[in-house]
């Protein structure tokens, strides 16, 4: 088994708020982070596969396609966008770190080749990041 | 399940130097990091821990909540000090990289979940186990330098200390 990541970065913005909260609860809750009008980071994706090397190719998974559905399911959709807007999962679901990481997965599964899915880490900054598995 | 990664730098001296060896073994066993007037290190600590998303939240944890934590019971203690003279965890064990790692985990372990031991100062939610503070330790990771790194995974439980110096 061999595990293979791919890096992409994007950059983009959001807000926490819980609509189902007071304004007063999330302002506690996530300070800063509730300004309504967003602030912004600038994301690092780490995208791991994992499986067999293919004694034909050499390889694990052809980086050229990996890299082209992390430019299609991801990059297109949040980079340079606002994610409470304008990805429609973050309309019902806060976009914190943890919840962008399981909304690539929900992307990304099934859609790696022969590589399956292994790990999605993203960093929200350099001192910042989340890992997610799938469970 | 989501693992969350915090990163955090600690600057400080130490000594490698077992009191229980001869000066001889002790040279042999450490070299230059036996020096008496000590040495220093720009170590990075990075803490990660593991839980449940909170759908109140969208957050595993609350990061201002973990730098607290970190920084009360980590950096506070080990920051711009000198581990062998200025702290209490390692009179009687050898500041090494390894006994640093256990010693950070044993000091954050017994805080987690938080919401279960709320911490002073801290909101009242922090206390529900539905806030954003559910979140279990899973692992202390700590450079020394960027080419040396000791990390402690949760097993079972709280590492026991191994003392090597007077008993």
């Amino acid at each position: 088994m061999v595990y293979v990541t791919r890096r992409a970065e994007f950059s983009a913005s959001h807000f926490y708020h819980n609509p189902e909260l007071s304004s007063e609860e999330n302002q506690r809750i996530f300070g800063k982070l509730n300004n309504p009008h967003g602030h912004g980071h600038n994301y690092v994706l780490d995208v791991t596969v994992r499986g067999d090397v293919d004694v034909r190719t050499g390889m694990v998974v052809d980086l050229k396609d990996l890299k082209q559905i992390i430019e299609t399911e991801v990059m297109q959709a949040m980079d340079h966008r606002f994610l409470n807007e304008e990805v429609p999962a973050f309309r019902e679901i806060i976009p914190t770190t943890e919840n962008i990481a399981r909304e690539i997965w929900r992307r990304l599964e099934g859609k790696t080749g022969a590589g399956r899915l292994h790990r999605v880490r993203l960093y929200e900054t350099a001192d910042l990041y989340v890992d997610y598995y799938g469970d | 399940m989501v693992h969350l990664t915090r990163r955090y730098r600690i600057s400080a001296a130490h000594r490698l130097h077992n009191e229980t060896l001869n000066p001889e073994e002790n040279a042999r066993l450490y070299g230059k990091c036996n020096n008496p007037r000590g040495h220093g290190h720009d170590y990075a600590l990075e803490v990660t821990v593991a839980g449940e998303v909170n759908p109140r939240t969208g957050m595993v944890m609350d990061v201002g909540l973990l730098d607290r934590l970190v920084e009360r019971e980590v950096l506070d203690r080990f920051d711009h000090k000198h581990l062998n003279l200025d702290v209490d965890n390692f009179r009687e064990q050898v500041p090494t990289t390894e006994n640093l790692c256990l010693e950070i985990y044993r000091l954050l372990a017994p805080n987690f979940p938080v919401w279960s031991v709320k911490p002073e100062n801290e909101p009242d939610d922090t206390g529900r186990e539905d806030s954003a503070a559910g979140a279990r330790l899973l692992r202390v990771r700590i450079e020394e330098t960027p080419r040396n790194f000791i990390e402690y995974e949760a097993e079972d439980g709280i590492p026991v200390r191994v003392l090597s110096g007077r008993q």
